[in-house]
Protein backbone atom coordinates (compact mmCIF):
# COMPACT_ATOMS: atom_id res chain seq x y z
CA UNK A 1 0.00 0.00 0.00
CA UNK A 2 1.21 3.48 -0.72
CA UNK A 3 1.82 5.49 2.12
CA UNK A 4 -0.48 8.80 0.94
CA UNK A 5 -3.19 5.44 1.10
CA UNK A 6 -1.85 3.93 4.52
CA UNK A 7 -2.52 7.49 5.80
CA UNK A 8 -5.79 8.32 4.61
CA UNK A 9 -7.19 4.39 5.89
CA UNK A 10 -5.24 5.68 9.27
CA UNK A 11 -7.16 9.25 8.88
CA UNK A 12 -10.38 7.59 8.74
CA UNK A 13 -10.03 4.88 11.54
CA UNK A 14 -8.37 7.42 13.87
CA UNK A 15 -11.49 9.22 13.74
CA UNK A 16 -13.96 6.62 13.93
CA UNK A 17 -11.75 5.40 17.23
CA UNK A 18 -11.93 8.64 18.44
CA UNK A 19 -15.62 9.52 18.03
CA UNK A 20 -16.75 5.61 18.73
CA UNK A 21 -15.23 5.54 22.21
CA UNK A 22 -15.06 8.67 23.29
CA UNK A 23 -10.87 9.43 23.10
CA UNK A 24 -9.69 12.55 22.95
CA UNK A 25 -6.13 13.93 21.06
CA UNK A 26 -7.75 13.42 17.86
CA UNK A 27 -5.62 16.56 16.50
CA UNK A 28 -2.53 15.29 17.70
CA UNK A 29 -3.04 12.01 15.70
CA UNK A 30 -4.51 13.39 12.62
CA UNK A 31 -1.51 15.73 12.80
CA UNK A 32 1.01 13.01 13.15
CA UNK A 33 0.02 10.24 10.67
CA UNK A 34 1.46 10.68 7.68
CA UNK A 35 4.91 10.85 9.04
CA UNK A 36 4.42 7.33 11.13
CA UNK A 37 2.71 6.74 7.29
CA UNK A 38 5.89 7.19 5.75
CA UNK A 39 8.06 5.73 8.44
CA UNK A 40 6.37 2.52 8.87
CA UNK A 41 5.35 2.17 5.16
CA UNK A 42 8.58 2.77 3.76
CA UNK A 43 11.31 4.15 5.27
CA UNK A 44 11.79 2.49 8.49
CA UNK A 45 13.25 -1.09 8.05
CA UNK A 46 10.49 -2.68 9.87
CA UNK A 47 8.00 -4.96 8.91
CA UNK A 48 5.06 -6.93 10.94
CA UNK A 49 6.65 -10.45 10.67
CA UNK A 50 9.67 -9.28 11.83
CA UNK A 51 9.35 -7.28 15.37
CA UNK A 52 11.51 -9.05 16.97
CA UNK A 53 13.93 -9.43 14.62
CA UNK A 54 17.09 -7.87 16.33
CA UNK A 55 18.80 -6.38 13.10
CA UNK A 56 15.13 -3.93 12.48
CA UNK A 57 15.11 -0.59 13.24
CA UNK A 58 13.70 0.83 16.01
CA UNK A 59 10.45 3.29 15.97
CA UNK A 60 9.59 5.35 19.00
CA UNK A 61 6.65 7.30 19.59
CA UNK A 62 7.02 10.24 22.17
CA UNK A 63 3.78 11.55 21.52
CA UNK A 64 2.00 8.76 23.39
CA UNK A 65 -1.63 10.70 22.81
CA UNK A 66 -1.82 10.13 19.40
CA UNK A 67 -2.21 6.56 20.22
CA UNK A 68 -5.59 6.25 17.81
CA UNK A 69 -2.95 7.18 14.98
CA UNK A 70 0.09 5.13 15.67
CA UNK A 71 -2.67 2.06 16.26
CA UNK A 72 -4.66 2.69 13.13
CA UNK A 73 -1.53 2.54 11.23
CA UNK A 74 0.04 0.24 12.44
CA UNK A 75 -2.95 -1.98 11.76
CA UNK A 76 -3.11 -0.78 8.20
CA UNK A 77 0.20 -1.84 8.01
CA UNK A 78 -0.84 -5.18 8.84
CA UNK A 79 0.70 -5.34 12.27
CA UNK A 80 -2.02 -6.35 14.32
CA UNK A 81 -6.01 -7.31 13.14
CA UNK A 82 -8.03 -3.88 12.19
CA UNK A 83 -10.73 -5.58 14.48
CA UNK A 84 -8.37 -4.64 17.63
CA UNK A 85 -8.99 -1.01 16.35
CA UNK A 86 -12.93 -1.28 17.42
CA UNK A 87 -12.24 -2.09 21.09
CA UNK A 88 -9.55 1.50 21.42
CA UNK A 89 -10.00 2.74 24.50
CA UNK A 90 -13.08 0.64 25.86
CA UNK A 91 -12.98 -1.67 28.84
CA UNK A 92 -10.38 -4.66 28.38
CA UNK A 93 -8.65 -3.36 25.23
CA UNK A 94 -5.19 -3.90 23.99
CA UNK A 95 -5.26 -0.55 22.75
CA UNK A 96 -5.08 2.21 25.60
CA UNK A 97 -5.70 5.51 25.39
CA UNK A 98 -1.75 6.06 25.32
CA UNK A 99 0.78 4.45 23.14
CA UNK A 100 1.24 0.93 24.99
CA UNK A 101 4.10 -1.68 23.94
CA UNK A 102 2.59 -4.84 25.92
CA UNK A 103 1.03 -7.23 24.05
CA UNK A 104 1.09 -4.75 20.90
CA UNK A 105 3.32 -5.64 17.57
CA UNK A 106 5.37 -2.79 16.63
CA UNK A 107 5.33 -0.79 20.07
CA UNK A 108 9.02 -0.20 20.87
CA UNK A 109 8.14 1.44 23.91
CA UNK A 110 4.81 2.33 26.08
CA UNK A 111 4.70 6.78 26.14
CA UNK A 112 2.48 8.83 27.48
CA UNK A 113 4.04 10.68 29.64
CA UNK A 114 5.85 13.43 27.67
CA UNK A 115 9.85 13.33 27.27
CA UNK A 116 10.21 9.90 27.77
CA UNK A 117 11.48 8.37 24.05
CA UNK A 118 14.68 10.41 23.25
CA UNK A 119 16.51 8.92 26.20
CA UNK A 120 15.46 5.42 25.68
CA UNK A 121 16.46 5.88 22.17
CA UNK A 122 19.78 7.43 22.93
CA UNK A 123 20.75 3.95 24.74
CA UNK A 124 19.30 1.67 22.36
CA UNK A 125 21.47 3.71 19.58
CA UNK A 126 24.41 3.74 21.88
CA UNK A 127 24.13 0.36 22.45
CA UNK A 128 23.96 -0.44 18.48
CA UNK A 129 27.20 1.95 17.91
CA UNK A 130 29.19 -0.02 20.64
CA UNK A 131 28.57 -3.26 18.94
CA UNK A 132 28.74 -2.01 15.88
CA UNK A 133 24.90 -2.63 14.28
CA UNK A 134 24.08 -0.60 11.79
CA UNK A 135 20.19 0.18 12.04
CA UNK A 136 18.40 3.55 13.04
CA UNK A 137 16.53 4.80 15.66
CA UNK A 138 13.65 7.11 14.80
CA UNK A 139 12.08 8.97 17.29
CA UNK A 140 8.74 10.84 16.79
CA UNK A 141 8.25 14.14 19.30
CA UNK A 142 5.97 16.81 19.29
CA UNK A 143 6.67 19.55 19.65
CA UNK A 144 4.95 20.91 22.95
CA UNK A 145 6.83 18.32 24.62
CA UNK A 146 10.07 19.92 23.72
CA UNK A 147 9.39 21.56 26.84
CA UNK A 148 10.59 18.79 28.82
CA UNK A 149 14.12 19.09 29.88
CA UNK A 150 14.67 15.24 29.24
CA UNK A 151 14.72 15.72 25.50
CA UNK A 152 17.27 18.27 25.90
CA UNK A 153 19.59 16.18 28.51
CA UNK A 154 19.03 13.68 25.82
CA UNK A 155 19.78 15.72 23.21
CA UNK A 156 23.21 16.40 24.50
CA UNK A 157 24.35 12.91 25.00
CA UNK A 158 23.29 12.41 21.41
CA UNK A 159 25.44 14.97 20.18
CA UNK A 160 28.43 14.29 22.10
CA UNK A 161 28.19 10.43 21.39
CA UNK A 162 27.70 12.09 17.75
CA UNK A 163 24.81 9.41 17.01
CA UNK A 164 24.24 9.67 13.32
CA UNK A 165 21.99 6.33 13.72
CA UNK A 166 19.92 8.70 15.71
CA UNK A 167 17.00 10.79 13.58
CA UNK A 168 14.29 12.75 15.49
CA UNK A 169 11.42 13.69 13.87
CA UNK A 170 9.11 16.31 15.73
CA UNK A 171 5.41 16.91 15.02
CA UNK A 172 5.66 20.98 14.52
CA UNK A 173 1.75 21.97 14.36
CA UNK A 174 2.54 24.57 16.76
CA UNK A 175 -0.28 23.62 19.08
CA UNK A 176 -0.97 22.09 22.34
CA UNK A 177 -3.40 21.29 24.98
CA UNK A 178 -4.04 25.94 25.89
CA UNK A 179 -3.03 27.33 23.32
CA UNK A 180 -0.25 28.22 20.21
CA UNK A 181 3.11 26.92 21.16
CA UNK A 182 4.94 30.32 20.81
CA UNK A 183 2.31 31.71 23.37
CA UNK A 184 2.26 29.07 25.87
CA UNK A 185 6.16 28.87 26.26
CA UNK A 186 7.77 29.43 23.17
CA UNK A 187 10.43 27.38 20.94
CA UNK A 188 11.37 29.79 18.52
CA UNK A 189 13.83 29.94 17.04
CA UNK A 190 13.48 25.90 17.56
CA UNK A 191 15.48 25.02 14.30
CA UNK A 192 18.21 26.95 15.79
CA UNK A 193 18.08 25.37 19.46
CA UNK A 194 18.77 21.95 17.75
CA UNK A 195 21.61 23.10 15.85
CA UNK A 196 23.06 24.81 19.00
CA UNK A 197 22.93 21.14 20.51
CA UNK A 198 24.89 20.27 17.60
CA UNK A 199 22.61 18.44 15.41
CA UNK A 200 21.64 18.39 11.60
CA UNK A 201 18.37 19.56 11.06
CA UNK A 202 15.81 19.80 8.05
CA UNK A 203 13.01 21.46 8.32
CA UNK A 204 10.08 20.68 5.57
CA UNK A 205 6.64 20.21 4.61
CA UNK A 206 5.18 17.31 7.30
CA UNK A 207 2.01 16.22 5.23
CA UNK A 208 3.91 16.13 2.12
CA UNK A 209 4.97 12.80 1.77
CA UNK A 210 8.08 13.07 -0.90
CA UNK A 211 9.72 15.63 1.42
CA UNK A 212 9.07 13.06 4.42
CA UNK A 213 11.32 10.48 2.71
CA UNK A 214 13.66 12.21 1.13
CA UNK A 215 14.44 13.86 4.55
CA UNK A 216 14.16 10.56 6.60
CA UNK A 217 16.30 8.81 3.97
CA UNK A 218 19.41 10.74 4.74
CA UNK A 219 21.90 9.42 6.98
CA UNK A 220 24.48 11.39 8.72
CA UNK A 221 27.54 11.15 10.83
CA UNK A 222 25.79 13.47 13.58
CA UNK A 223 22.13 13.14 15.31
CA UNK A 224 19.63 14.83 12.91
CA UNK A 225 16.23 15.92 13.73
CA UNK A 226 13.75 16.64 10.84
CA UNK A 227 11.27 19.50 12.11
CA UNK A 228 7.82 18.55 10.24
CA UNK A 229 6.09 21.59 9.81
CA UNK A 230 2.36 20.16 10.67
CA UNK A 231 -1.57 21.15 10.84
CA UNK A 232 -3.18 19.70 13.83
CA UNK A 233 -6.16 18.13 12.75
CA UNK A 234 -4.81 17.56 9.23
CA UNK A 235 -7.62 16.39 6.43
CA UNK A 236 -10.65 17.33 8.08
CA UNK A 237 -11.08 21.18 7.52
CA UNK A 238 -12.82 22.55 11.04
CA UNK A 239 -10.22 20.42 12.88
CA UNK A 240 -7.32 21.98 11.35
CA UNK A 241 -5.41 24.39 13.25
CA UNK A 242 -7.88 24.09 16.43
CA UNK A 243 -6.65 24.13 19.47
CA UNK A 244 -9.91 22.75 21.19
CA UNK A 245 -9.34 19.13 18.80
CA UNK A 246 -6.50 18.51 21.22
CA UNK A 247 -9.58 17.69 23.36
CA UNK A 248 -12.63 17.25 21.96
CA UNK A 249 -14.39 14.07 20.97
CA UNK A 250 -15.52 13.87 17.38
CA UNK A 251 -19.68 13.53 17.50
CA UNK A 252 -21.71 11.08 15.32
CA UNK A 253 -22.04 14.44 13.13
CA UNK A 254 -18.29 15.38 13.55
CA UNK A 255 -17.36 11.94 11.87
CA UNK A 256 -20.09 11.95 9.12
CA UNK A 257 -18.31 15.24 7.77
CA UNK A 258 -15.35 14.28 8.51
CA UNK A 259 -15.69 10.77 6.72
CA UNK A 260 -17.34 13.07 3.95
CA UNK A 261 -13.84 15.35 3.38
CA UNK A 262 -11.91 12.24 3.73
CA UNK A 263 -13.32 10.57 0.77
CA UNK A 264 -13.55 13.24 -1.37
CA UNK A 265 -9.73 13.89 -0.49
CA UNK A 266 -9.25 10.19 -1.91
CA UNK A 267 -10.77 11.30 -5.43
CA UNK A 268 -8.47 14.37 -5.59
CA UNK A 269 -5.20 12.28 -5.32
CA UNK A 270 -6.63 9.79 -7.57
CA UNK A 271 -7.26 11.94 -10.12
CA UNK B 1 30.62 -0.48 51.16
CA UNK B 2 30.78 1.90 47.24
CA UNK B 3 34.24 0.16 47.13
CA UNK B 4 32.68 -3.11 47.76
CA UNK B 5 29.98 -2.28 45.21
CA UNK B 6 32.38 -1.20 42.48
CA UNK B 7 35.21 -4.36 43.14
CA UNK B 8 31.86 -6.73 43.03
CA UNK B 9 30.96 -5.09 39.80
CA UNK B 10 33.80 -5.56 38.49
CA UNK B 11 34.28 -8.91 39.20
CA UNK B 12 31.34 -9.67 37.14
CA UNK B 13 32.04 -7.46 34.61
CA UNK B 14 34.86 -9.36 33.84
CA UNK B 15 32.60 -12.24 32.62
CA UNK B 16 29.30 -10.52 31.92
CA UNK B 17 30.05 -8.14 29.23
CA UNK B 18 26.39 -6.88 29.11
CA UNK B 19 26.86 -5.63 32.49
CA UNK B 20 27.70 -1.58 32.09
CA UNK B 21 27.87 0.89 34.92
CA UNK B 22 26.13 4.37 34.30
CA UNK B 23 27.13 7.37 36.55
CA UNK B 24 25.65 10.94 37.08
CA UNK B 25 29.19 12.85 36.68
CA UNK B 26 29.46 11.37 40.62
CA UNK B 27 31.63 9.09 42.25
CA UNK B 28 35.65 10.50 42.17
CA UNK B 29 38.00 8.15 42.95
CA UNK B 30 35.66 4.82 43.12
CA UNK B 31 34.37 4.46 39.84
CA UNK B 32 37.68 5.30 37.72
CA UNK B 33 38.86 2.24 38.09
CA UNK B 34 35.66 -0.22 36.97
CA UNK B 35 36.07 3.33 33.44
CA UNK B 36 39.44 2.38 32.81
CA UNK B 37 39.31 -1.50 33.26
CA UNK B 38 35.79 -1.73 30.91
CA UNK B 39 36.08 1.41 29.04
CA UNK B 40 33.03 -0.08 26.65
CA UNK B 41 30.79 -0.91 29.78
CA UNK B 42 31.13 2.36 31.53
CA UNK B 43 29.58 5.40 30.57
CA UNK B 44 29.28 8.93 32.51
CA UNK B 45 25.85 10.59 31.04
CA UNK B 46 26.97 13.97 33.01
CA UNK B 47 24.62 15.69 35.62
CA UNK B 48 21.56 14.53 33.30
CA UNK B 49 19.65 11.96 35.75
CA UNK B 50 16.54 11.86 33.86
CA UNK B 51 18.43 10.98 30.29
CA UNK B 52 20.68 8.45 32.03
CA UNK B 53 17.72 6.45 33.46
CA UNK B 54 16.24 6.44 29.67
CA UNK B 55 19.54 5.50 28.17
CA UNK B 56 19.65 3.01 31.05
CA UNK B 57 16.15 1.43 29.74
CA UNK B 58 16.96 1.86 26.19
CA UNK B 59 20.49 -0.05 26.92
CA UNK B 60 18.10 -3.25 28.92
CA UNK B 61 15.78 -3.00 25.98
CA UNK B 62 18.90 -3.50 23.55
CA UNK B 63 19.76 -6.55 25.89
CA UNK B 64 22.76 -4.87 28.37
CA UNK B 65 21.91 -5.15 32.29
CA UNK B 66 22.93 -1.29 33.47
CA UNK B 67 23.61 -0.52 36.84
CA UNK B 68 23.09 3.66 37.45
CA UNK B 69 25.16 5.02 39.96
CA UNK B 70 24.99 8.05 41.56
CA UNK B 71 24.56 9.28 45.23
CA UNK B 72 21.41 10.17 47.48
CA UNK B 73 17.91 10.94 45.57
CA UNK B 74 19.72 11.81 42.21
CA UNK B 75 19.11 8.09 40.48
CA UNK B 76 15.90 7.79 42.14
CA UNK B 77 13.36 10.44 42.90
CA UNK B 78 14.94 13.07 39.99
CA UNK B 79 14.32 10.58 37.38
CA UNK B 80 11.51 8.76 39.07
CA UNK B 81 8.80 8.72 36.32
CA UNK B 82 12.10 7.05 34.06
CA UNK B 83 12.27 4.40 36.60
CA UNK B 84 8.11 3.73 37.11
CA UNK B 85 7.66 4.09 33.07
CA UNK B 86 10.47 3.00 31.33
CA UNK B 87 11.81 0.72 33.46
CA UNK B 88 9.22 -0.87 35.66
CA UNK B 89 6.16 -0.75 33.00
CA UNK B 90 8.45 -2.66 31.13
CA UNK B 91 10.04 -5.01 33.41
CA UNK B 92 13.31 -3.94 32.68
CA UNK B 93 16.56 -5.61 33.71
CA UNK B 94 18.17 -2.28 35.36
CA UNK B 95 19.77 -1.39 39.07
CA UNK B 96 19.72 2.10 40.32
CA UNK B 97 22.33 2.06 43.07
CA UNK B 98 22.63 4.74 45.52
CA UNK B 99 25.15 5.59 47.79
CA UNK B 100 24.43 7.56 50.72
CA UNK B 101 21.57 6.23 52.01
CA UNK B 102 19.96 7.78 55.08
CA UNK B 103 22.16 10.76 56.70
CA UNK B 104 25.19 9.57 55.36
CA UNK B 105 25.62 12.76 53.95
CA UNK B 106 24.47 14.23 56.67
CA UNK B 107 26.29 18.00 56.74
CA UNK B 108 25.71 18.46 53.21
CA UNK B 109 21.96 19.39 53.98
CA UNK B 110 18.53 17.58 53.18
CA UNK B 111 18.74 17.54 49.51
CA UNK B 112 21.28 15.11 49.91
CA UNK B 113 19.92 12.75 52.36
CA UNK B 114 17.90 9.58 50.87
CA UNK B 115 15.31 9.30 53.65
CA UNK B 116 12.16 8.49 51.50
CA UNK B 117 13.99 6.32 49.29
CA UNK B 118 12.52 2.87 50.09
CA UNK B 119 8.76 3.70 50.36
CA UNK B 120 8.70 5.24 47.11
CA UNK B 121 10.90 2.96 45.50
CA UNK B 122 9.40 -0.49 46.80
CA UNK B 123 5.89 1.05 45.81
CA UNK B 124 6.96 0.20 42.33
CA UNK B 125 5.85 -2.48 39.82
CA UNK B 126 8.06 -5.54 40.16
CA UNK B 127 11.27 -3.33 41.94
CA UNK B 128 13.09 -5.73 44.03
CA UNK B 129 15.00 -3.60 46.83
CA UNK B 130 17.91 -4.09 48.75
CA UNK B 131 19.70 -2.49 51.92
CA UNK B 132 22.69 -4.00 52.66
CA UNK B 133 24.53 -3.36 56.18
CA UNK B 134 27.63 -4.08 55.32
CA UNK B 135 29.96 -5.11 52.53
CA UNK B 136 29.68 -8.51 52.51
CA UNK B 137 25.79 -8.06 52.18
CA UNK B 138 26.22 -5.48 49.05
CA UNK B 139 28.30 -7.91 47.42
CA UNK B 140 25.62 -10.85 47.91
CA UNK B 141 22.77 -8.20 46.75
CA UNK B 142 25.20 -7.75 43.60
CA UNK B 143 24.77 -11.68 42.90
CA UNK B 144 21.14 -11.71 43.72
CA UNK B 145 20.28 -8.93 41.24
CA UNK B 146 22.34 -10.39 38.32
CA UNK B 147 21.18 -14.32 39.10
CA UNK B 148 17.29 -12.67 38.36
CA UNK B 149 16.20 -10.77 35.81
CA UNK B 150 14.33 -7.15 36.51
CA UNK B 151 14.24 -4.26 38.29
CA UNK B 152 16.20 -3.60 40.89
CA UNK B 153 17.17 -1.06 43.60
CA UNK B 154 20.34 -0.98 45.77
CA UNK B 155 20.68 1.25 48.76
CA UNK B 156 24.32 1.89 50.18
CA UNK B 157 25.38 3.49 52.95
CA UNK B 158 28.85 5.33 52.08
CA UNK B 159 32.10 3.02 53.17
CA UNK B 160 34.11 1.61 55.70
CA UNK B 161 31.02 0.25 57.90
CA UNK B 162 31.95 -2.16 60.23
CA UNK B 163 31.73 -6.06 58.52
CA UNK B 164 28.17 -7.47 60.63
CA UNK B 165 28.59 -10.96 58.97
CA UNK B 166 31.66 -13.10 59.18
CA UNK B 167 31.33 -14.41 55.45
CA UNK B 168 28.96 -13.90 52.39
CA UNK B 169 25.16 -14.50 52.93
CA UNK B 170 22.76 -16.01 50.54
CA UNK B 171 19.97 -13.58 49.89
CA UNK B 172 17.94 -15.76 47.04
CA UNK B 173 15.32 -16.45 49.52
CA UNK B 174 15.22 -12.99 51.03
CA UNK B 175 16.35 -14.43 54.44
CA UNK B 176 16.78 -11.82 57.46
CA UNK B 177 20.04 -12.67 58.67
CA UNK B 178 21.08 -13.52 62.47
CA UNK B 179 23.29 -11.43 63.54
CA UNK B 180 23.52 -12.13 67.87
CA UNK B 181 21.49 -13.73 69.39
CA UNK B 182 18.98 -12.81 72.13
CA UNK B 183 15.60 -14.24 73.80
CA UNK B 184 13.60 -10.91 74.74
CA UNK B 185 13.25 -9.07 71.68
CA UNK B 186 13.97 -9.20 68.19
CA UNK B 187 15.63 -5.87 66.87
CA UNK B 188 16.11 -6.07 63.03
CA UNK B 189 17.91 -3.35 61.08
CA UNK B 190 17.64 -2.67 57.62
CA UNK B 191 21.14 -1.01 56.31
CA UNK B 192 24.02 -0.19 57.97
CA UNK B 193 22.59 1.57 61.35
CA UNK B 194 22.49 -1.94 61.93
CA UNK B 195 25.76 -1.17 64.17
CA UNK B 196 23.66 1.11 66.22
CA UNK B 197 21.38 -2.27 66.79
CA UNK B 198 24.36 -3.59 68.01
CA UNK B 199 24.93 -1.31 70.24
CA UNK B 200 21.73 -1.35 71.66
CA UNK B 201 21.92 -5.10 72.09
CA UNK B 202 25.51 -4.51 74.30
CA UNK B 203 23.87 -2.05 76.95
CA UNK B 204 20.61 -3.66 77.23
CA UNK B 205 22.24 -6.90 78.12
CA UNK B 206 23.34 -6.00 81.53
CA UNK B 207 20.51 -4.52 82.35
CA UNK B 208 18.79 -8.03 81.87
CA UNK B 209 17.37 -7.47 78.50
CA UNK B 210 18.71 -9.43 76.11
CA UNK B 211 17.88 -8.58 72.23
CA UNK B 212 18.73 -10.24 68.91
CA UNK B 213 19.80 -8.91 66.31
CA UNK B 214 18.27 -9.35 63.01
CA UNK B 215 19.98 -8.23 59.69
CA UNK B 216 17.42 -7.42 56.63
CA UNK B 217 18.65 -6.47 53.12
CA UNK B 218 16.01 -7.82 51.21
CA UNK B 219 12.99 -5.38 51.58
CA UNK B 220 11.69 -5.85 48.39
CA UNK B 221 10.06 -9.50 48.02
CA UNK B 222 9.77 -9.18 51.48
CA UNK B 223 9.95 -12.54 53.03
CA UNK B 224 7.64 -12.15 56.43
CA UNK B 225 7.21 -16.19 56.45
CA UNK B 226 11.24 -15.80 57.44
CA UNK B 227 11.22 -12.47 59.79
CA UNK B 228 8.29 -14.23 61.92
CA UNK B 229 10.46 -17.45 62.36
CA UNK B 230 13.66 -15.30 63.34
CA UNK B 231 11.63 -13.70 65.49
CA UNK B 232 10.16 -16.64 66.97
CA UNK B 233 10.54 -16.78 70.97
CA UNK B 234 10.86 -13.31 71.56
CA UNK B 235 7.77 -10.69 72.93
CA UNK B 236 7.76 -9.30 69.15
CA UNK B 237 9.64 -6.86 66.52
CA UNK B 238 11.67 -3.59 67.03
CA UNK B 239 12.42 -2.48 63.00
CA UNK B 240 15.48 0.15 62.58
CA UNK B 241 16.14 1.90 59.60
CA UNK B 242 17.73 5.64 58.68
CA UNK B 243 14.90 6.30 56.50
CA UNK B 244 11.15 7.81 57.69
CA UNK B 245 9.16 5.40 59.25
CA UNK B 246 6.00 6.32 56.76
CA UNK B 247 5.96 3.55 54.15
CA UNK B 248 9.95 2.27 54.45
CA UNK B 249 11.46 -1.22 56.17
CA UNK B 250 8.99 -1.54 59.08
CA UNK B 251 6.03 -0.38 57.16
CA UNK B 252 6.63 -2.94 54.89
CA UNK B 253 6.90 -5.44 58.05
CA UNK B 254 3.95 -3.99 59.59
CA UNK B 255 2.08 -4.85 55.75
CA UNK B 256 3.52 -8.34 55.42
CA UNK B 257 2.06 -9.02 58.94
CA UNK B 258 -1.13 -7.72 58.90
CA UNK B 259 -2.02 -9.44 55.68
CA UNK B 260 -1.12 -12.35 56.89
CA UNK B 261 -3.10 -11.82 60.25
CA UNK B 262 -0.25 -12.39 62.11
CA UNK B 263 -0.56 -10.33 65.50
CA UNK B 264 3.28 -10.14 66.47
CA UNK B 265 3.74 -6.68 68.11
CA UNK B 266 5.46 -4.79 66.29
CA UNK B 267 7.29 -1.06 66.75
CA UNK B 268 8.57 0.76 63.97
CA UNK B 269 11.46 2.94 64.29
CA UNK B 270 13.03 5.84 61.85
CA UNK B 271 12.76 9.68 61.42
CA UNK B 272 9.82 11.29 62.06
CA UNK B 273 7.67 12.55 59.26
CA UNK B 274 9.61 16.04 58.98
CA UNK B 275 12.48 17.60 56.76
CA UNK B 276 15.69 18.63 58.81
CA UNK B 277 17.03 22.00 58.68
CA UNK B 278 20.17 21.18 60.92
CA UNK B 279 23.38 20.37 59.41
CA UNK B 280 26.35 17.88 61.17
CA UNK B 281 27.73 14.66 60.61
CA UNK B 282 25.23 11.02 60.55
CA UNK B 283 25.74 10.48 64.15
CA UNK B 284 25.18 14.32 65.10
CA UNK B 285 21.93 14.08 63.25
CA UNK B 286 20.91 11.03 64.54
CA UNK B 287 20.83 11.87 68.22
CA UNK B 288 18.80 15.06 67.27
CA UNK B 289 16.72 12.96 65.01
CA UNK B 290 15.53 10.28 67.91
CA UNK B 291 17.91 7.86 66.03
CA UNK B 292 20.70 7.85 68.01
CA UNK B 293 21.80 4.64 70.52
CA UNK B 294 20.32 6.07 73.73
CA UNK B 295 16.82 7.10 72.39
CA UNK B 296 16.81 3.29 70.16
CA UNK B 297 18.10 1.66 73.61
CA UNK B 298 15.22 3.46 75.57
CA UNK B 299 11.98 2.31 72.99
CA UNK B 300 13.64 -1.57 73.01
CA UNK B 301 13.36 -1.84 76.73
CA UNK B 302 10.29 -0.12 77.18
CA UNK B 303 9.34 -2.30 73.98
CA UNK B 304 10.30 -5.05 76.24
CA UNK B 305 8.98 -4.88 79.22
CA UNK B 306 5.37 -3.48 77.53
CA UNK B 307 4.75 -6.97 75.80
CA UNK B 308 6.66 -9.55 78.23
Amino acid sequence: MQSIELARRARISALTMCSTSGASHIGAALSVIDILAVLYGHVADVAPHRTDDPARDIVLVSKGHSASGVYAVLAHAGYFPLEWLDDYYLDGSHLGGHVTAHGNPGVELSTGALGHALPFGVGRALVDKLDGIDRRVFVVLSDGECAEGSNWEAALMAAHHCLGNVTVIIDRNRLQILGRTEDVLGLEPFADKWRAFGWEVDEIDGHDHVQLTEALRVRSNRPRVIVANTTKGKGVDFMEDKVEWHTLVPTADHLALALAQLQTNTTEVQA
Amino acid sequence: MRDAFVKKLNEKAADDPSIMLLVGDLGFGVVADFGDTYPKQFLNCGVAEQSMVGIAAGMAASGRRPFVYSIANFPTLRPLEQIRNDICYHGLSVTIVSVGAGLAYGSLGYTHHAVEDISILRSLPGMRVFSPADALECSAAVDEILATPGPAYLRLGKNREPLVNPTQPDLSRGEPILIRDGSDVTLIAAGPIITQALEVAELLAPTGVSVRVVSCPVIKPLNAEAIRSVAEGTVGIVTLEEHTILGGFGSAVLEGFAVRGWRTPILPLGLEDAATHIMGSQEWIRERAGLATPYVQQRVATFAEENA
